[in-house]
């Protein structure tokens, strides 16, 4: 079992289609996903999102409604303090809120 | 129980409660501050909670006293928070990891070992920890806040042949909104109340046991409705 040689293989990598790189990019904002719940009301997911957040009635309801039909919504975004600041808020309202960066 | 909460007129709100409203409220609030408690568990408790069967004594003292006691529950001071997630569901729910997918999560047994979701698992549970010790005391301590304003405001009541009417400033509202909501997120936890389960939840047959829980589930949501719009700004502008 010698070596055998071979001839030299050119890995065929196009430049059009890199890995996509795991490690966090710091200029990518972080956003605050807030969960649906079923025991939550509608009419106070829209007044937390009025109260902490300063929404205008329509744009609460209808993050709320997002929330509610799509199972989740984004309802804020910025650093990643910002967003942990935002979750711990939600978290203290009752709602089921995580971060995550905005891939 | 047809009671519910009105505007007075200062931003706060109203609401007349008989004796066995004022009664079951206080005792629900009671029971999520127990369980809120002192957070991560204390190497030796500091009041051994008095025989549960105790109905003799609602007397005025034993109220203080028993309010004393969980006020007196409190953590070191720059004590870290727990990094794990706590045991019991209501709990969980009540203090939930800030990374992942959320309600969803896939059970983390289930993920390939080595491929990129159980990568990035491993890095929520990382940083959900990290999150968790800085910040979960704070939170249990928010809300055991808002369960003692409960508390306390129901203790002010004097109620008559016709109950009492209970008002609420402001900054009671607030809390009292918090503190209901926790009551529904831990008892529509314990009920396993879903999108799906409504309809046999709200069907039960006198006999079932959950009965009196999705009773008092549905009207604590018509007293946190009902609050929520005394707080709403009006629908005008």
């Amino acid at each position: 079992m010698g070596p055998v040689s071979v001839a030299p293989t050119e890995i065929e990598r196009p430049e059009t289609t890199e890995e996509p790189v795991e490690v966090p990019e710091p200029d990518v904002p972080w956003v605050t996903v807030v969960h649906n719940d079923p025991v939550n009301l509608m009419s106070y997911v829209t007044y937390v999102f009025q109260a902490y957040f300063g929404y205008s009635k329509e744009k609460a309801k209808k993050l709320m409604l997002d929330v509610h039909h799509k199972g989740r919504a984004i309802v804020s975004s910025g650093t990643r303090e910002e967003m942990e600041r935002d979750v711990q808020a939600m978290h203290g309202y009752g709602l089921w809120a995580t971060l995550t960066q905005d891939r | 129980m047809a009671g519910h909460f009105e505007p007075t007129g200062d931003g706060g709100a109203a609401i007349a409660l008989d004796e066995v409203e004022i009664s079951i409220l206080r005792s629900l609030a009671v029971q999520l501050l127990e369980l809120i408690g002192p957070g991560s568990e204390p190497a030796d408790p500091p009041q051994p909670p008095q025989d549960a069967g105790s109905s003799g004594t609602e007397g005025g003292a034993s109220m203080e006293e028993e309010l004393a006691g969980i006020e007196a529950v409190s953590w070191p001071p720059f004590s870290e928070g727990p990094s794990e997630p706590p045991a019991d569901p209501v709990l969980a729910r009540l203090f939930p990891d800030a990374y992942g997918p959320g309600p969803d999560a896939a059970p983390a047994e289930g993920l390939e070992p080595g491929s990129d979701e159980a990568a990035r698992a491993k890095q929520d549970r990382a940083a959900s920890a990290e999150f968790r010790r800085y910040t979960e005391n704070d939170l249990r301590a928010h809300k055991r806040e808002a369960g003692l304003a409960m508390v306390r405001a129901l203790d002010g009541l004097t109620p008559g042949e016709r109950g009492a009417v209970l008002t609420l400033t402001p900054e009671q509202s607030q809390q009292w909104l918090g503190a209901l909501n926790d009551l529904r997120l831990a008892i529509g936890t314990r009920l396993e109340v879903s999108d799906d389960s409504d309809d046999e939840l709200y069907r039960l047959p006198d006999t079932d046991e959950r009965k009196p829980m999705v009773m008092a589930y549905l009207w604590l949501g018509g007293l946190q409705e009902t609050l929520v719009e005394t707080l709403l700004p009006g629908t005008g502008d």
